[in-house]
């Protein structure tokens, strides 16, 4: 089984999980730019964090068969912070790198007019330089939440195809499907959703533009949460092809339209029969 | 190593687009230095990552693109020491090692040597093993040159890696050899095939 979980925090977890998720199939992540339990107070400690999952989080990855990218912008709750949003004038110099593969986790926290500004800015910025765009959808009133966030994509000019409106919930996932948006759904061990009620949600609405994630961040959550979903998968009767394209395919096609997923890290492609031999030079 | 070397063996490697792509970028960047920050940071996925082999081991395309745009900087004194050193910071590792692989191919003097001792903090073995290349061996001081060196053993990274070892190895480095190799001994772990062979060669 190939795993990739197109949503996961890795600067918070340890190698240990590292090795786990390893074993358990995971051969790619995407690693997006969020909120630390600590409020951050300056655009230096953002430029740090930025360099990290550009530097040091790839190779840390890649020492256990795990190829890493990641997604830059300034989050919702941060963009509240006026010490904060200076990181908006630097973010265009990141997202030209060759493992960033999307802007996010953009969108709403609590629902503000500042998080209003940041959010448009953002998805502009993901037009101008042809990158998917991950969008968070709040925890507090998510239904309200989702449906804004929908307006706001709507009208940034965006294609509703190159967007994931993430955290959905049985409560959000009609509208997102409805938008042409992707649909992505994080897996908790008690928040979020678990992965009975992904394996009915994928039932109900099919394996279409849907991706699930583990979101394993600094909180309680669990990094093998993809690998549990592909099991509760093929329990309620899925074949396994289905499984790939949930926990593959569907990653791999999402932010396969950056044209930058690193062809030379998906190793297991090999077994794919999809012969990309390292280091031949890019035809262009 | 010269920029005609690295520029015949790209000629050579690339397809006639990706080529075509990297004299575009190196014009752009004589013309207007600027655009060196975004065509290094793009060079990897236009010209792939292909070994350059032969007398340029470990190079790869995307290594000598960024060295071609870095050596087409319009620029010296200064105003070249400070636009190396902020494509360094804003760059991604890939990015850092081409520059510090660059180094000894610019007009720079020992002004660079600050990017030298950032690498040297990493933990990561791409950076050290190049930051230890041509251009430290001429211009880092003897006792930050001895630590690097003896991070690489630490870090796995080949001795092969180090510019210079025969020239600048002196009694304290292989004081210091011969302690990590005891330590590594008395921890009944494996002694590094490169460094039991320069220890070898030090008895006779």
């Amino acid at each position: 089984m190939r795993i990739f979980d197109p949503h996961i925090h890795m600067t918070s977890r340890t190698t240990g999980d590292y090795e786990e998720m390893n074993a358990a199939g995971v051969c790619a992540v995407v690693e997006p730019a969020f909120w630390l339990g600590q409020p951050r107070t300056s655009v230096g400690s953002f430029v740090d964090y930025f360099d990290s999952l550009i530097g040091w989080e790839p190779f840390r990855a890649a020492q256990f068969g795990i190829t890493h990218h990641c997604a830059l912008a300034l989050n919702p709750k941060e963009a509240n912070d006026p010490r904060c949003v200076g990181i908006l004038d630097l973010l265009p110099r990141y997202l030209v790198k060759e493992r960033v593969v999307a802007v996010g986790e953009i969108g709403y926290d609590a629902i503000t007019a500042d998080e209003d500004i940041a959010f448009a800015h953002q998805l502009e910025m993901a037009v101008e330089h042809e990158l998917p765009a991950l969008v968070h959808t709040p925890h507090r009133d998510k239904a309200t939440g989702t449906r804004r966030t929908l307006d706001v994509v709507r009208e940034s000019g965006i294609p509703p195809e190159r967007v994931v409106v993430d955290h959905l919930n049985e409560m959000t996932v009609r509208m997102v499907v409805d938008s042409g948006c992707w649909a992505g759904f994080s897996i908790y061990p008690d928040t979020k959703m678990d992965e009975d009620r992904m394996v009915a949600i994928l039932k109900e609405y099919g394996t279409d533009r849907t991706l699930v994630n583990s979101a394993a961040d600094w909180g309680r959550s669990d990094p093998l949460k993809t690998r549990r979903v592909a099991e509760a998968m093929l329990t309620a009767g899925f074949i396994f092809d289905d499984v790939d394209k949930i926990l593959w395919r569907n990653p791999r096609a999402f932010y396969g339209q950056s044209g930058r997923l690193d062809p030379l890290g998906f190793a297991a492609d090999a077994f794919a029969g999809n012969s990309v031999h390292r280091g031949t030079p890019k035809r262009s | 190593m010269k920029t005609e070397q690295i520029h015949g063996r790209l000629t050579d490697l690339l397809s006639p687009a990706a080529m075509r792509w990297a004299e575009a970028s190196c014009a752009a960047v004589a013309a207007h230095p600027p655009a060196l920050f975004e065509l290094s940071a793009v060079a990897g996925l236009r010209c792939g990552r292909a070994p350059l082999g032969c007398d340029l081991p470990d190079w790869t395309a995307d290594d000598a693109v960024r060295a071609l745009m870095l050596c087409s900087l319009p620029l010296d004194g200064p105003e070249l020491v400070e636009t190396v050193a902020a494509v360094y910071r804003q760059g991604d590792t890939l990015e850092r090692r081409a520059v510090l692989r660059t180094l000894p191919l610019l007009a720079i003097g020992d002004e660079a040597v600050p990017l030298v001792r950032d690498a040297l903090r990493t933990n990561d073995p791409r950076l050290i093993a190049v930051a230890l290349g041509p251009y430290a061996a001429e211009q880092l001081d003897q006792r930050s040159w001895r630590d690097g060196v003896l991070k690489c053993l630490f870090m796995g990274v080949p001795l092969v890696a180090v510019a210079g070892l025969d020239r600048r190895s002196d009694p304290e480095l292989i004081r210091m050899f011969r302690d990590y190799a005891a330590e590594r001994a008395a921890a009944g772990r494996s002694v590094p095939t490169d460094l039991r062979i320069l220890l070898d060669s030090q008895e006779t």
